[in-house]
């Protein structure tokens, strides 16, 4: 199995803090591509078994310094064991696990650069959050004040400041997960490693959460590597992903590069929403593949969009994504190719409202997302309409 | 397969000394007692010799039946009385008391527990004996003239005595089951249209009886070889299985034979356990 | 009000368990060499006896002596089985643990009778020693149910997560398990030495001539004389008892409101 890296440099939105010069920033202080930084953690051929079961088939792979980087996958796919795999709370069947350039083959848990935030959090019920916060300072050859102000300054960066003497049980699930990252941050490790941390919060809590930890990852530039089932999160916070089925990597690129170019239907059926409708390749041409489907017609598909079709597939299909084609308005010329078709469903969202549209000749609707703009009108059911679309928003899976 | 294999040997060895304690302390001493109820008794010595006399000698012998069904009848008697008595405050404990209260409750039922069991053995005796608690106080009334001689020295006043001794064993089992019961399921009942007490026949108790099992055998079966009841509140003209296996092991010291008698008693009551199992499976398989 | 019928029946309910004990100090402070009624005149001679006899004391510590060790014994028998049903999965785990939860179900005839025959047939002298063997033996499996509750309650988590932050595996179960079970571990010692204390068969069997309280309780009762004595026995050992349980329950819910657990009376 081969990981793919390409595409352009990942987040262009966020805007890098204005931080000084340091890991992976160039003089300016600006991030430097992540495809020429350091390597921090490599897995060469890694094989994971329990008993009969393959839970890791053969994982290679490389995250670089000051990256946030994200396990995704269903449940089940491998992505935790893989993180419990760096982190040294599983041995591999076979294979290398690098940290930082070193082997990583019977350094136990304790002994590893990383750090992790549980799932759970794993707040230690019996101790203060400072206690917490301070438990893996136990070694550390520091003065007892000097611990305590890292305490403290650790309980800041989270934005717990003050919480230090408070019962650690008596916290709310936020704030638990914010000692955890504090505990774990306070050690500096080169790696803080995040098993399914959003999971357990509420949807706002969870937006806000995802919001800050890319703000602290870049404050602290180590690497953070994030396990989710949860494909938006994985998009929002990751400088790339790595989507995982079945104990392998299927896809390995950053979140815009994984969106509009799947791999495969599989990768493109987990992130977001795709529709597929079945097709007949009637050849290869000069511009590409030539295809027919049912309510488009025939033409040409861009070598480019030409993607791998998974064996349980049922036969080749096209794809695309719901905001890949357009409802023109009534009087408004199609700016490319357009089918008629008619609205059998409407779901109004508040933003966005989702169209189920027949389109003409075709056996089952697809589904066609339109930002509601002021002064649009929402479509009603029934609408004869037509929709706009362009060979290059379709992707073929062969 | 290596990891998983590190992980039974992680298991095996955090549980090899509490079950090598076990093998050599338990396993071994039954197994012993087992093979000694196949050999032959030559009075001080023991002679290696397979057979099946001693089974043979317990089956034919008048007293170990007698003593046999007496004991299985006390113990039915004192477990259906003890858990019929204590459903209703297990039932009480669950559903009436509040819940800041309830720790207070099962404390308090579980302190008696706590006293001395021989003590406690003794004072029924002198709450039940001719000059005891009940006679004297029925004669201050002037409700009798003698004292009552038949409250003593017979089978209700045993099985009164081990009602008494194994109440909490049964009231805590049957509690934690209806705890476990989801108040929701007693309200769809209601909102089914059944009644409060059919409510009660057709949700609460069939979901209880996972408790009630097990109380019935938390209490069947220590009853069964109970010895210092019979023996102080029988007035030792009662006895039972465990005065006999303790006459035939010391007083008469015929290990092979006192063996055979232990291993018949234990097979009854396994069998007898197995048998109640077996016909209330229905109610074990309600939960996972 | 509701349950009004079920509240009396279980105060009728309550008086019934409590009524032997009740009465113990009625007799235990009366000067009737007879433990009937009517009743004489205070007295304290009893307790006074009680402290005088040389029998007694030596049972006394001979019982302290093995209530204490098959607590400590159990315990810690009983911390090994919990942890390796609750942390682990092997083959022979099931029959493994039913071997060492047995005698909870083996009426204590059966493990008296048989731990003798063996220890006889070994040539092993009876003694204080073999009484605590057997006791080790029937309070191992109240330790493992105390037990397996207090680390199945606990996240499989936190123990790696003080792995995580660079504690060997030894010093997180002694800085993260070990004061979390702590409560469960304090309910495991007491009711294992309550149970020792009590237990009457087995010693019965195993001490050879050496007296336990039980069975020096039991001797006496068969002589009408000492028992006032006994009674005054029985009041202190209750008296004892309840002062242990309650020592017990306060443990307990500390423990629980440590880890902001909420008190269900230990019966979640």
């Amino acid at each position: 199995m081969t990981a793919q890296t390409s595409g352009p440099a990942p987040n262009p939105g966020l805007a890098p803090a204005p931080a000084a010069a340091g890991p992976a920033r160039d003089a300016q202080g600006r991030p430097t591509p992540i495809s020429s930084r350091r390597a921090m953690i490599e897995c060469r051929g890694v094989h994971k078994y329990y008993g009969d079961y393959h839970a890791l088939r053969g994982i290679d792979l490389t995250i670089r310094e000051a990256e946030f980087f994200s396990l995704l996958g269903p449940s089940g796919c491998g992505k935790t064991t893989l993180l419990r795999t760096i982190a040294g709370f599983e041995d591999i069947s076979s294979g290398v696990v690098l940290i930082d350039g070193r082997d990583m083959a019977r350094v136990p848990a304790n002994a590893r650069p990383t750090n992790m935030v549980f799932q759970s959090y794993a707040i230690f019920p019996h101790l203060t959050v400072a206690q917490n916060v301070a438990f893996g300072l136990r070694r550390d050859p520091r003065s007892r004040a000097e611990k305590a102000a890292a305490v403290e300054e650790a309980l800041a960066m989270v934005g717990l400041k003050g919480y230090g003497a408070r019962a650690a049980h008596a916290l709310s699930g936020g704030q638990r997960q914010r000692v955890a990252l504090a505990r774990a941050l306070i050690l500096k490790p080169k790696v803080l490693l995040l098993d399914e941390p959003l999971s357990a919060l509420d949807r706002k809590m969870r937006e806000q959460m995802q919001v800050e930890l890319i703000k602290l990852q870049r404050q602290v530039g180590i690497t953070f590597v994030l396990v989710t089932h949860d494909q938006e999160e994985a998009l929002v916070m990751s400088d790339r992903i790595a989507v995982m089925f079945e104990g392998e990597i299927a896809q390995l690129s950053y979140p815009e590069e994984l969106y509009s170019r799947p791999v495969s239907r599989r990768v493109a059926d987990f992130i977001g929403m795709m529709n597929f409708l079945p097709v007949r390749i009637l050849g290869d041409s000069d511009a590409g593949v030539r295809v027919d489907v049912p309510g488009f017609g025939e033409f040409d598909i861009p070598a480019a969009n030409v993607s791998r079709a998974d064996p349980g597939d049922p036969g080749p299909s096209v794809g695309f994504r719901p905001e890949a084609v357009t409802i023109l308005s009534r009087d408004a010329p199609a700016p490319h190719r357009e089918t008629p078709g008619v609205i059998e469903e409407v779901v109004y969202y508040g933003d966005m409202t989702y169209y189920d549209v027949r389109l003409e000749g075709a056996e089952r609707p697809v589904r066609i997302s339109m930002r509601n703009v002021f002064g649009r009108d929402i479509q009603d059911l029934g609408t004869r309409t037509r929709v706009s679309w362009s060979p290059g928003s379709l992707i073929l899976f062969r | 397969m290596a990891a998983s294999g590190t992980e039974s040997g992680q298991g095996l060895r955090m549980i090899a000394p509490p079950l090598l304690y076990a093998v050599l302390m338990l396993a071994i001493p039954l197994l012993t007692i087992l093979t000694f109820s196949f050999i032959r008794d030559g009075y001080q010595i023991v002679i290696w010799e397979l057979t099946l006399e001693n089974y043979r000698a317990v089956w034919a012998d008048q007293i170990f039946r007698a003593l046999m069904l007496r004991s299985l009848g006390v113990a039915m008697l004192v477990t259906l009385a003890t858990v019929v008595l204590a459903f209703p405050v297990a039932y009480f404990l669950s559903f009436v008391v509040a819940p800041r209260r309830k720790a207070m409750w099962i404390f308090l039922i579980t302190i008696p527990f706590w006293t001395s069991y021989l003590i406690r053995v003794f004072l029924w005796k002198v709450i039940l004996g001719y000059n005891g608690v009940i006679n004297s106080g029925l004669k201050s009334l002037g409700l009798i003239e003698q004292p009552l001689s038949f409250l003593l020295y017979n089978t209700g006043s045993i099985v009164v005595t081990l009602a008494h001794a194994y109440a909490p064993f049964a009231i805590l089992p049957i509690y934690v089951a209806l705890e476990r019961i989801d108040r929701s399921l007693l309200e769809a009942g209601r909102d089914l249209g059944e009644s409060r007490a059919m409510t009660f026949w057709r949700v609460t108790l069939p979901l209880a009886m996972p408790g009630v099992l097990a109380a019935v055998l938390i209490v069947f079966i220590p009853t069964m070889g109970d010895y210092v009841t019979p023996t102080l509140i029988g007035g030792g003209k009662i006895p039972m299985v465990a005065n006999l296996i303790q006459a035939q092991m010391l007083d008469i010291d015929n290990k092979p034979l006192g063996s055979a008698i232990a291993v018949t008693a234990m097979l009854i009551v396994t069998l007898l356990a197995a048998l109640f199992l077996l016909l209330n499976r229905r109610f074990l398989r309600v939960r996972t | 009000m509701r349950g009004g019928g079920l509240r009396a029946y279980a105060l009728l309910y309550l008086l019934f368990l409590y009524a032997p004990i009740l009465l113990l100090p009625v007799f235990a402070f009366n000067s009737g060499t007879i433990v009937a009624f009517p009743l004489n005149e205070f007295t304290t001679q009893w307790f006074s006896q009680l402290w005088g006899n040389t029998t007694l004391r030596r049972a006394l510590v001979n019982s302290l002596t093995i209530a204490v060790s098959a607590a400590v014994l159990a315990t810690v028998l009983g911390m090994f089985a919990a942890r390796a049903s609750t942390r682990y999965r092997f083959p022979g785990q099931g029959a493994a643990l039913g071997l060492i939860m047995l005698p909870l179900v083996l009426p204590e005839i059966i493990v008296g009778v048989s731990l003798l025959v063996v220890l006889l047939a070994v040539g092993v002298e009876l003694s204080v020693l073999t009484v605590i063997i057997g006791h080790t033996l029937i309070c191992t499996p109240y330790s493992v149910a105390i037990l397996t509750t207090a680390f199945s309650s606990l996240d499989q988590s936190l123990e790696e997560a003080a792995q995580d932050l660079g504690e060997s595996r030894w010093n997180a179960f002694r800085l993260v398990i070990l004061p979390l079970v702590m409560p469960g571990i304090m309910s495991s010692l007491l009711m294992s030495f309550t149970i020792s204390l009590d237990e009457f068969i087995i010693a019965f069997f195993l001490a050879g001539n050496e007296p336990t309280l039980p069975t020096y309780i039991f001797s006496q009762l068969r002589f009408p004389k000492a028992i006032p004595m006994i009674m005054a026995l029985g009041t202190v050992l209750v008296a004892a008892s309840i002062l242990l349980l309650a020592l017990a329950e306060y443990f307990r819910r500390r423990g629980a409101a440590r880890t902001g657990q909420t008190n269900s009376g230990g019966f979640p």
